[in-house]
C-alpha cells in the first residue's frame, strides 16, 4: 500500500503579528512548523507502515524553504518526499491548490491519500475534499481513528461529528483527513534523522504535471481577496476599580437591571 | 443567469439544526438587497414535514429530497443530491453551516461545480448585482479578509454557527415546498456506515445559555464559578487556557477554536481577552469583565469593566446571592 500524506508548512500562528499599516503578516522571525493536523495524518500513515509495510510519501506545495518541513517528515519515518514548487502555483486559492496537488497525486500514484483536517493558518478544511473530488475518489473527513484490516483490505475509520461519531468502512483508493486529536505524532528518530540527509527531495513543477494553466495560480482561482482589515473595537466604557464587595454588588445590580435575575 | 440565495439546511435525526435558521436569517437580508428569493434545501430521510419550519424562518421555496440514501450523512449521496439541484436551478449563492457536515460537503461540491468557496465566514454582505462579500477571520482572528467570487456561480460559503441572527419564526409566512427526486449513482457509494453512535452531552450547551459565567486563567478554583452559574441559572464557559490546562472540558471553550456565543449576559472572570477569545463572544448582548489587569483587552469589549480579583468577586457573589 502506498500512502501519500499531504502536509503544509505553516507559521506558528500563536506568534503571529500583523503590520497595522499594511495589514499584512509580519513573517520575519516567526517560526514555521508542520501543520498539527497534517502531522497527525503522517502519524496515521506511519502506523500503517509499521502494521503492514505501507510506503509513506510526503507531499507539500510551497516555496523552496518548505523543504525543511519535508526533511522533518523523512526524519519521522516517511520513505520519500516531494515538493511542488513553481511560480505558476503562487496565489492559488483552495480550489486551484487542490487542482495542483491532485495532479501530483495522479503522477505519483497512491492507494490512499492522507491529509490533516485543516491548516492553522487558513482554517478552511477545503483542500482535502477538493483533492478527493478532482481524483474522483471517496473522502472521509474528521478522522479520529484509522485502522487497516489486512484480511479484507479495507480501511475502517472513526469519523467524528460534534455530537456523534460514525464508524465507516472503505475499500479502494480514498482520501482521509485526520484530526490532530487522533494521535500524538512521534518524534524524529536518530536513525532517520541521519539517513534523511542522504535522501533527495523530489521536486515537481508545473512542467511535470498535467494541469490546465487556466485553473491554477492567482488567475485560475475563483475566489479573490477583496480587502483585509485588522480588528477594530468600538465599545468604550468606563472601567471601575472596585473591591470584591463593591464588584459583586455592581454585577448583581447590572443583572437585575437587565431583568436577568 | 444564476439567481436566488440558497441555504443547505442541515438536519440531524430529522431535527433542523440551529445554524440552518441562522443562515435563512442572513439569506433574507441578502435577498432584500437584490430582490432574489431565498431557497432552502432540505435533504434527508423522513424530513419533509420540517419544510414548514424553514418557510417560517424565512424560506420562499423549500426543495425537499426525501430519500433513504440520505438517512445517515455520508458525503457522496448528499453531494449528488445538492449537485443535481444546483445544476437544475442555478442559484447565485449557496450557503452552508460551518459544521463537520457543511465543511465536508461544501468543498466537495465546490470542486464538482468548479466554483469558489469561502470557509467559516462571520459576515456576509452583497451588492445590488448579487455579488457576495464574504468576510472571515484569518490567522487566528488577527486579521479579517473579505473574499469575493466574481466570475463563478454559485458563490459558496460556509458560515460559522452562532454568528448570524435567526428571524422570529412566522408560521403565517407563505412559501412553496417543492419535492424533488434525485437519480443517485450508487456505484459511487464506496463508503459504508458500519455504525453511528451518539455521544452523550455531559456538558451544558454554552451556545444556548442566557447567561454565561466564563472563566480564564485568573480563576484558580472554578468550583465557585459553577456555584454562581447555578444561582443565576447560567452556564459555565471557559477560555482556551483552562481547556488546555485540562481544567475545563473542550465543549465549554469560547473563541476562535471553540464556539461563538451571544448570550444575554457574558460575565468574564479572569479572562484577559486574547483576540481569538473576543472573536467568540464580542457579539454578546451585555458583557461584564472582571480582571486584575487594568490594561486587559477584554475591557475593550465590556459594557461593565471591573478591575478586581475574579476569585474574590466570585466568592462574594456566592455569599450575597
Amino acid at each position: 500500500m502506498k500512502i501519500i500524506v499531504c502536509i503544509k508548512q505553516v507559521p506558528n500562528t500563536t506568534e503571529i503579528k500583523i503590520d497595522p499599516v499594511t495589514n499584512t503578516l509580519k513573517r520575519d522571525g516567526v517560526p514555521s512548523i508542520i501543520n498539527p493536523d497534517d502531522k497527525a495524518a503522517l502519524e496515521a500513515a506511519l502506523r500503517l507502515k509499521a502494521q503492514c509495510g505501507a510506503e509513506v510519501v510526503a507531499l507539500t506545495m510551497g516555496p523552496p524553504q518548505a523543504e525543511k518541513a519535508l526533511r522533518e517528515t523523512l526524519a519521522m519515518g516517511a520513505d520519500a518526499a516531494y515538493l511542488l514548487t513553481d511560480r505558476a502555483f503562487a496565489g492559488s486559492d483552495t480550489l486551484a491548490t487542490s487542482t495542483i496537488i491532485a495532479a501530483a497525486v495522479k503522477k505519483l500514484g497512491a492507494d490512499a491519500v492522507f491529509c490533516g483536517r485543516q491548516a492553522i493558518d487558513g482554517d478552511t478544511a477545503q483542500v482535502g475534499p477538493q483533492i478527493a473530488e478532482h481524483l474522483g475518489i471517496p473522502q472521509i473527513t474528521y478522522a479520529q481513528d484509522v485502522e487497516y484490516c489486512e484480511k479484507k483490505g479495507t480501511l475502517r475509520i472513526k469519523r467524528q461529528f460534534e455530537d456523534r461519531y460514525q464508524t465507516l468502512e472503505v475499500s479502494g483508493l480514498c482520501l482521509i483527513t485526520v484530526l490532530s486529536s487522533y494521535a500524538k505524532p512521534r518524534y524524529m528518530n536518530v536513525w532517520d534523522i541521519v539517513s534523511q540527509d542522504e535522501k533527495e527531495i523530489g521536486i515537481l513543477t508545473f512542467a511535470d504535471l498535467e494541469i490546465n494553466p487556466a485553473e491554477i495560480g492567482l488567475g485560475g482561482s475563483p475566489t479573490k481577496v477583496k480587502s483585509t482589515a485588522t480588528k477594530q473595537f468600538d465599545k468604550t466604557i468606563e472601567t471601575l476599580e472596585l473591591d470584591a464587595e463593591q464588584a459583586a454588588n455592581a454585577i448583581v445590580e447590572a443583572l437585575k437591571q437587565k431583568h436577568l435575575i | 443567469m444564476a439567481k436566488n440565495i440558497w441555504v443547505f439546511c442541515e438536519q440531524r435525526d430529522g431535527e433542523i439544526q440551529s445554524v440552518a435558521f441562522e443562515l435563512l436569517g442572513v439569506a433574507r437580508e441578502l435577498a432584500a438587497k437584490t430582490g432574489e428569493k431565498v431557497g432552502a434545501l432540505l435533504l434527508g430521510s423522513g424530513v419533509e414535514k420540517k419544510a414548514k419550519d424553514l418557510v417560517a424562518f424565512g424560506a420562499d421555496e423549500v426543495y425537499v429530497v426525501d430519500d433513504k440514501n440520505l438517512g445517515y450523512y455520508v458525503t457522496e449521496p448528499y453531494a449528488q443530491a445538492v449537485y443535481s439541484l444546483v445544476k437544475e436551478y442555478e442559484p447565485n449563492v449557496l450557503l452552508f453551516g460551518a459544521t463537520s457536515i457543511g465543511r465536508d460537503l461544501a468543498p466537495r461540491l465546490s470542486a464538482r461545480l468548479k466554483t469558489g468557496l469561502t470557509a467559516d465566514c462571520t459576515k456576509l454582505e452583497n451588492d445590488e448585482d448579487g455579488n457576495l462579500f464574504m468576510t472571515r477571520p484569518a490567522f487566528g482572528g488577527n486579521l479579517f479578509a473579505t473574499i469575493v467570487c466574481p466570475n463563478h456561480r454559485p458563490q459558496m460559503s460556509t458560515v460559522r454557527p452562532g454568528v448570524m441572527q435567526k428571524l422570529e419564526p412566522d408560521y403565517a409566512r407563505k412559501g412553496e415546498v417543492i419535492n424533488k427526486t434525485v437519480k443517485f449513482d450508487a456505484s459511487k457509494f464506496a463508503v459504508k456506515v458500519v455504525e453511528e453512535v451518539m455521544e452523550t452531552q455531559s456538558v451544558d450547551k454554552i451556545e444556548d445559555a442566557n447567561i454565561l459565567v466564563s472563566c480564564g486563567r485568573g480563576v484558580k478554583d472554578v468550583a465557585p464559578a459553577f456555584e454562581f452559574a447555578t444561582k443565576v441559572k447560567g452556564t459555565v464557559s471557559s477560555s482556551r487556557a483552562l481547556v488546555d490546562a485540562g481544567i475545563m472540558e473542550q465543549p465549554r471553550q469560547v473563541g476562535q477554536t471553540g464556539k461563538t456565543v451571544r448570550p444575554q449576559a457574558y460575565i468574564a472572570f479572569g479572562i484577559s481577552g486574547a483576540i481569538q477569545h473576543l472573536a467568540g463572544m464580542e457579539e454578546s448582548e451585555f458583557i461584564i469583565a472582571v480582571n486584575t489587569d487594568k490594561g486587559a483587552p477584554i475591557f475593550k469589549v465590556a459594557n461593565l469593566g471591573i478591575v478586581a480579583d475574579a476569585q474574590a468577586v466570585l466568592k462574594q457573589l456566592n455569599k450575597i446571592l
